[in-house]
């Protein structure tokens, strides 16, 4: 990596703490509103969409920009998703909860929307666990096929939060609206790809 | 005591209420005499400036209340946003004096009154009471109303009436949720008849000892304390008393997760949100979540009502 890559590196590593600062501060504040569990949350649920579109975005940029470094952040970003995901799974289970696990149990069961988000915190480890360098040497063509899932995740969250909502969509249409986007654009890669 | 507000110019009375006000003397002809009636003549219906002094709640020590701070900012209100902090941002452009609110149908007398002829019809008191929103949250609230039941005698609902319908009001211009076609307006809910006589069931005009705040639901509102909050209909215009149930706005919108009784059950779990448990908006971080209790905790009060039926089949 260049030198100036690895600042840039460094300096996304650093803003990508943007939403366990922000938390910080609404908490320090005192500015959770009525609801605070839920406020905390719907924070971390965000913010781990947020950062999946990101991930998702830096193939099609470095398509579009022709400029390969997008995919030195890539991994990064996913271990942001990830990192993310776990505090908003946590959140739920120790904050929300308080680790009573046979409620926990049946609201899992129980609810469609906390099966797809509880699914897709699930097929997040197994990225997790194979995103080192030496595991992308050690699974070869295996790890491609692996790191697809995150497509499936993509449409499990967008999902998650689509089925939460009672009434009003509009918030989570974005979401599937900007994971559409960049499907799409893969579709024009794939498609290169074979000619 | 209670002010009443003169408005003679007609230009600012709606239309509606102008019409209405025909209707209205000849409906307040019934329970009013000649005398007092010439006193009304010229004003228009004026909503609560002040509320009169009331019966205070033994229940004050009971449960912790919540504060009115969160009472007044996190609200179900969809006619003023789908966003929980869209009513107390929103609200204020409601205006809700004049008001009128009428009680018809299959009644022998009909009225049509204003919020300050209401609290002097029937004394009101205070009402502490849980309230448990469907999607897992819940309350303690000292309102402040009239028993529906007082109100409802008054009309003398005629062997048809079975249910009760209530309508709110439908005005996208200072309601702006409503410029969406979110939900069918204007929101309707509904009762059962001896729900709607059912000592508990109240229609709420204060909050906290004062005149009820816009987000809560002003002038007047339905709060129904053994039902997801939702039962309890906000900005009321309109009782009317049927004989077939009513479609309620909920049961129209999503009739496989909202049905027409909407008691709360911790056993009948909704698809989106457990029942079970809740959480007592308010409370700090680290607070645990509540079980929740069968008819919201008011079981002695109205099981019976309920008797023989399959609260599976009829949630």
């Amino acid at each position: 990596m260049k030198f100036n890559q690895i600042y840039i590196k460094r300096l996304i590593f650093i803003l990508s703490l943007w939403p366990l600062l922000s938390i910080s501060i609404i908490i320090f504040q005192d500015r959770l509103g009525a609801n605070p569990v839920e406020f905390i949350e719907r924070h971390f649920g965000k913010w781990t969409l947020i950062f999946l579109c990101l991930t998702l975005s830096m193939t099609p940029l470095r398509r579009i920009t022709n400029v390969s470094q997008w995919i030195l952040y890539r991994r990064m970003l996913g271990l942001f998703v990830f990192f993310y995901a776990s505090i908003h799974l946590l959140c739920y289970i120790g904050l929300d909860y308080h680790f009573a696990w046979i409620d926990i149990k049946n609201d899992i069961i129980k609810h469609r929307y906390v099966i797809v988000g509880f699914l897709a915190w699930v097929l997040l480890l197994p990225l997790a666990i194979t995103s080192s360098d030496k595991m992308i040497r050690k699974l070869k063509m295996k790890w491609k096929l692996l790191h697809r899932l995150i497509y499936v995740i993509a449409i499990l969250g967008v999902l998650h939060f689509i089925w939460l909502v009672k009434k009003d969509i509009t918030e989570p249409l974005i979401y599937a609206a900007i994971v559409s986007i960049l499907f799409i654009l893969r579709l024009d890669i794939i498609r290169r790809k074979k000619l | 005591m209670v002010k009443i507000k003169k408005i003679s110019s007609l230009e600012i009375t709606p239309e509606h209420v102008y019409n209405d006000r025909r209707n209205f003397l000849k409906n307040l002809g019934l329970i009013l005499s000649s005398t007092a009636l010439s006193t009304f003549t010229n004003k228009s219906y004026a909503a609560l400036s002040a509320l009169p002094s009331f019966i205070q709640s033994k229940e004050h020590k009971i449960e912790k209340l919540s504060s009115l701070e969160d009472i007044t900012s996190y609200n179900n209100y969809y006619e003023f946003g789908t966003s929980k902090s869209d009513p107390h941002e929103h609200a204020d452009l409601l205006k809700v004096d004049p008001w009128s609110i009428s009680i018809e149908g299959s009644v022998a007398k009909p009225l049509t009154l204003d919020i300050d002829e209401l609290v002097k019809l029937i004394p009101i008191e205070e009402r502490i009471y849980r309230l448990r929103c469907v999607e897992g949250w819940s309350m303690v609230i000292p309102w402040v109303g009239i028993p529906l039941n007082s109100l409802l005698k008054k009309v003398s609902p005629t062997g048809n009436a079975k249910y009760v319908e209530f309508v709110s009001l439908k005005r996208p211009s200072e309601m702006i949720g409503q410029k969406d076609d979110m939900l069918d307006w204007p929101y309707k809910e509904g009762l059962r008849l001896d729900e709607a006589m059912h000592p508990l069931t109240i229609l709420a005009v204060g909050l906290y000892g004062k005149v009820l705040p816009k987000q809560n639901g002003a002038p007047i509102r339905l709060v129904v304390p053994w039902k997801y909050g939702f039962k309890s209909i906000k900005a009321i215009t309109k009782i009317r008393l049927v004989e077939k149930m009513p479609i309620t706005t909920w049961m129209k919108a999503n009739p496989k997760e909202y049905g027409f009784y909407a008691n709360v059950n911790p056993e009948v779990d909704h698809p989106r949100w457990t029942q079970a448990t809740e959480r007592r908006v308010g409370e700090s971080l680290l607070a645990p979540r509540l079980k929740t209790q069968m008819f919201n905790g008011y079981q002695k009060e109205v099981a019976h009502l309920y008797q023989g039926m399959d609260l599976n089949r009829y949630f």
